[in-house]
């Protein structure tokens, strides 16, 4: 099991953006209207944000990182490393990190870097940028992590498309020598590498004359295999059971006890899940946040989304302790405990 | 844990909010049933992880007509 102790690195700041259009579920047309109210009471998802044809995941992470580096008069030569996690990057190659870099104006030294990863992403993102700033030899670094999944959704398959909206976020990360401990773990299980998956248009199953064929697969499922498949009970069954069994190992590794933590902010998947993971946990209702209903399943941006929504004012009067935890694609799962004080949350920006 | 059909029938069942209760039998095609949807599905997956604290797989629902199938998954796994 990986634990992960990362030291001298300080969380210093946070921005969030989404696109301005939204989308109300109970409106969707193409949906059986009693079914689609049902799907709103369950997974409490009532509207989400939507990118359309203009904006891409990067456009939003780029309008994040603009307004943290504002919000934290960062000067852009300082910023020594980027990683950009998402799932819709702008192109196959070359990788989105690069373009960002030079779009923001850092310096050409900032090492860039890509990950494809989409619910744990925040926590993959935490422990790769935590771990190349806490050398010493990077001083300021930018986590870049968002997605765009309304645009790789078929609007006719109800299993997804009343599911995700789109998000980008920004968060600023700092070496800090004395800064509290960040705590990590983090897992991986291949075996599940199709329970989300897009299956035509990589080299494993290259795109083809067949790709674009629209295919019933179940009443109210249509979808192309160029489109996001998400095997509903599988990733039910797994996040109910791994999100719950990384918290609680990385709360024993690490010595830490439930009731020291303020804050437990769950990838948002769906509400019943999260209730479900927050049940097995017995953890109260205040102490988890949520943004599900005007946002949806943001993929990767889901947890920084959510502490911006939620917890901006809390962290400009005290000190949070914070357990964050991410579980989806991949497949693969984590969990990261973090102190989060002195900290510049940005205002929600609308791009 | 109570893990005789009868109380499964019931705990299965009890996660259904318009379908009486006399419609639930062990031989019952749970799929058959008007309420039952894909989202009935997770609430009987969480049911069965919180009773009988083992994992269903999207594919032994889609294998099971019956309750009574379903529920010897279930007791396979809670035996093993």
């Amino acid at each position: 099991m990986a634990d992960f102790v990362i030291r001298n690195v300080k969380f210093a700041g946070l921005a969030s953006a989404v696109p301005k259009a939204v989308e109300q579920n109970v409106e969707l047309q193409q949906f059986d209207r009693e079914e689609i109210e049902k799907l709103v009471k369950l997974t409490g998802i009532e509207r989400r944000r939507l990118s359309g044809n203009e904006l891409t995941t990067s456009d939003l992470c780029f309008s994040a990182a603009e307004a943290v580096i504002a919000k934290l008069n960062w000067k852009k030569e300082e910023i020594g490393a980027l990683v950009f996690v998402t799932q819709t990057p702008d192109y196959i190659l070359p990788a989105t990190s690069n373009i960002l870099q030079h779009r923001l104006g850092l310096g050409s030294g900032c090492l860039a870097l890509d990950i494809s990863s989409g619910c744990s992403g925040y926590i993959n993102g935490i422990i790769t940028l935590g771990q190349l700033l806490q050398g010493g030899n990077i001083k300021k670094g930018l986590l870049l992590v968002g997605d765009t999944i309304s645009k790789i959704c078929n609007p006719l398959d109800k299993s997804t498309y009343p599911l995700f909206g789109d998000a980008g976020t920004a968060t600023a990360f700092e070496f800090d020598e004395g800064a509290p401990d960040i705590l990590a773990n983090m897992f991986s299980d291949g075996a599940g590498y199709d329970a989300i998956i897009i299956e035509d248009g990589g080299y494993r199953s290259p795109f083809n004359e067949k790709s674009l064929e629209q295919c019933v697969i179940d009443p109210g499922i249509e979808r192309t295999r160029k489109d996001l498949v998400l095997n509903g009970m599988d990733v039910f069954t797994f996040g109910i059971t791994r999100a719950p069994e990384c918290v609680t190992q990385l709360l024993h590794s690490f010595k830490l006890e439930k009731d020291q933590i303020d804050y437990f902010v769950f990838h948002q998947a769906n509400k019943f899940m999260n209730d479900t993971i927050r049940k097995k946990l017995a953890l109260k209702p205040e102490q988890v946040p949520s943004t599900l209903a005007n946002y949806g399943n943001t993929s990767s941006a889901s947890i920084p989304l959510t502490i911006t929504e939620t917890l901006q004012q809390a962290i400009q009067e005290r000190e949070l302790n914070t357990v964050l935890c991410g579980f989806g694609v991949g497949l693969s799962w984590g969990a990261v405990y973090m102190q989060i004080a002195h900290a510049e949350i940005a205002d929600l920006t609308e791009v | 844990m109570n893990t005789s059909i009868d109380a499964f029938v019931e705990n299965f069942a009890s996660q259904f909010d318009e379908t009486p209760m006399d419609q639930f039998q062990a031989s019952t095609a749970f799929r058959e049933l008007e309420e039952w949807s894909s989202m009935t599905a997770l609430v009987i997956i969480a049911m069965v992880d919180e009773i009988y604290k083992v994992k269903l797989t999207g594919n032994e629902i889609k294998d099971s007509t019956t309750i009574e199938d379903l529920y010897q998954v279930v007791i396979a796994k809670v035996n093993g």
